[in-house]
């Protein structure tokens, strides 16, 4: 059943998922369904054969030699944080830090900006849906530091509305850290709004985009956190690479997090001064062919155009949430009005991690457990979810696996 | 790999309706057990005769596979000696993880758990009341020395 005919006319989902090779492949004698994007992504062949082109042809160490190819390895290096610039609209190639992913720009926040202010009873506000990787950082901190943590609540759709951040926010809030989309739920948050009520009270933002810059259009200029975090591997790039774009005047005023070469300017036993931004933060040797494949991930976005990737998961999700809300049994945990394309879901007398099993067996993979989010489950009162979802290259057929696959295991179930 | 073969009658069976399930109180000893990856809980009690394992509950949520096996460990440990029932758990372990391993005789129902060698992430689940009972049996041991 198609939708809306034109819509299909304008995005060609069929192409899009060729350009995946891995996507064709089997799983147990299956055709592989994948329908776990939100943990990571696939790679395009654009971006395979980015890296491969860079590791062939160009590697050497960047920021080093005078030689021809530390020149072009540099050059591409630079080139990729150019266009990470470009595709968050960030003003200067200063502000943006490569990591080796979200959680580690999350703890270099923690550790450089918040370990060296907070203060005894400052407080650190995070909202009810986060994952991991933005609630530890800021317990190690708070633990550094004597600051305390608020979590501001969401209700049973899995909402965090601008009230509850209002009520939240108090004369101690130092620094507000937010998802802009749960992984866990697909839940967008209005960071622009929060960004602002906090910026009133004096606070500092940290956004993590890691579910967001995938499936939406990140315009930083218009955000104006004071930092954003995201990784490659949830956009079509590759694991071990990410990134930090901070607000420069924070960035300045910070210590160095990690000490090593390529973050000095001059070394000597006595004193070591440091190299500016954004190399300060980006000690030792960083992951070059990463870098060069997050640049080939985000010429692909843009080929394909953001707001098309969006409009197409939003049909999906759309498609998805009615379908499934057909299944018998099945309960949708978190169903905001505005989500991204994820649906965590429990289907009664099953448990996710039966489930998880046996939709495997069907080809179709999905996660299943606490996504990194226990928080979450505990909020729900639920072990785990089992979760499905959407990237540029899924399809309405995909969804129809799912569904099938679903009915299989409630027949073993019976 | 075949679904029929992890989710047989019996496990489907002792997952829908648990044997030895809940808490006994007073009891000599019990554990927690905790698997981070899949959320699994689980909460075993016992009490003891000597060295035997007179009585024993088990309750917690989990996946089919660590409920039907707490169940049927429940039952096949009942009234054992703690050196048979370490030999039972060195029994179940092989027929969990190991590929070549024939399933011995005496393991009963316990033998069902065979399918699940092939589901690699699984294993935790089947042997986590394993490692539950374990920590409960020798935090009894460690009490009756300091004593």
């Amino acid at each position: 059943m198609s939708a809306n005919p034109r819509a299909v006319d304008r995005y060609d989902a069929a192409s899009v998922w060729r350009d995946f090779p891995i996507l064709a492949r089997e799983v147990h004698g299956r055709p592989l369904v994948f329908l776990d994007s939100a943990a990571s992504s696939q790679r395009p062949q654009s971006v395979i054969d980015a890296v491969d082109n860079y590791e062939k042809l160009h590697h050497a160490n960047v920021h080093r030699g005078v030689h021809q190819l530390s020149q072009e390895a540099t050059a591409m290096f630079e080139h990729a944080r150019e266009r990470v610039r470009e595709f968050v609209n960030a003003a200067s190639t200063r502000q943006v830090i490569f990591t080796r992913g979200t959680t580690e720009s999350i703890n270099l926040v923690a550790q450089s900006y918040a370990r060296t202010r907070l203060r005894p009873g400052d407080e650190i506000l995070l909202t009810a849906l986060e994952h991991h990787a933005n609630i530890v950082p800021w317990q190690l901190v708070a633990e550094q530091t004597g600051a305390v943590i608020k979590v501001v609540p969401m209700d049973r759709r899995g909402v965090v509305s601008l009230e509850a951040f209002t009520s939240s926010l108090g004369p101690r809030t130092r620094i507000v850290a937010c998802a802009q989309v749960s992984n866990a739920l697909g839940t967008v948050l209005p960071v622009r709004e929060i960004t602002r009520l906090a910026h009133a009270h004096g606070a500092v933002v940290l956004i993590d985009g890691a579910q967001a810059v995938p499936h939406q259009k990140v315009d930083l200029a218009k955000l104006d956190c004071d930092f954003y975090a995201f990784s490659a591997h949830k956009m079509y790039g590759p694991t071990g690479i990410g990134v930090l774009v901070g607000r420069e005047s924070l960035l300045e005023s910070m210590p160095p997090w990690q000490g090593g070469g390529d973050m000095i300017l001059t070394v000597s036993f006595e004193k070591t001064t440091y190299n500016a931004l954004p190399f300060k933060f980006e000690a030792g040797t960083p992951n070059i062919s990463g870098a060069v494949g997050l640049a080939a991930a985000i010429d692909y976005i843009d080929k394909l155009g953001i707001d098309r990737i969006h409009a197409h998961e939003q049909r999906l999700l759309t498609l998805a949430t009615e379908k499934l809300s057909r299944v018998p049994g099945l309960t949708i945990i978190g169903t905001a009005p505005d989500k991204a394309g994820v649906i965590s879901f429990i289907v009664d007398g099953v448990h996710p991690h039966d489930l998880g099993t046996i939709l495997d067996a069907e080809g179709v993979a999905i996660r299943t457990g606490h996504h990194c989010a226990m928080p979450v489950m505990d909020f729900f009162d639920v072990p785990a979810t089992a979760r499905a979802s959407f990237a540029c290259y899924s399809r309405e057929s995909d969804i129809d696996a799912l569904v099938d696959a679903l009915a299989r295991a409630r027949e073993v179930f019976n | 790999m075949d679904l029929k073969d992890l989710y047989r009658e019996v496990i489907l069976d002792h997952n829908k309706s648990p044997r030895l399930f809940g808490r006994l109180d007073p009891a000599d000893s019990s554990a927690d057990g905790h698997n981070p990856l899949c959320g699994d809980r689980l909460h075993v009690t016992l009490r003891l005769e000597g060295d035997r394992v007179s009585d024993l509950r088990f309750d917690g949520k989990g996946c089919a596979i660590s409920v039907a096996s707490a169940s049927m460990m429940c039952e096949a440990v009942k009234g054992k000696h703690r050196d048979e029932i370490s030999h039972l758990f060195h029994e179940v372990h092989d027929v969990l993880t190991r590929h070549d391993a024939p399933v011995p005789e005496d393991l009963g129902k316990l033998a069902a758990l065979s399918g699940v060698r092939d589901f690699p992430v699984r294993v935790k689940c089947a042997s986590l009341c394993w490692h539950t009972l374990n920590a409960a049996l020798e935090r009894s041991a460690a009490t009756v020395q300091t004593e």
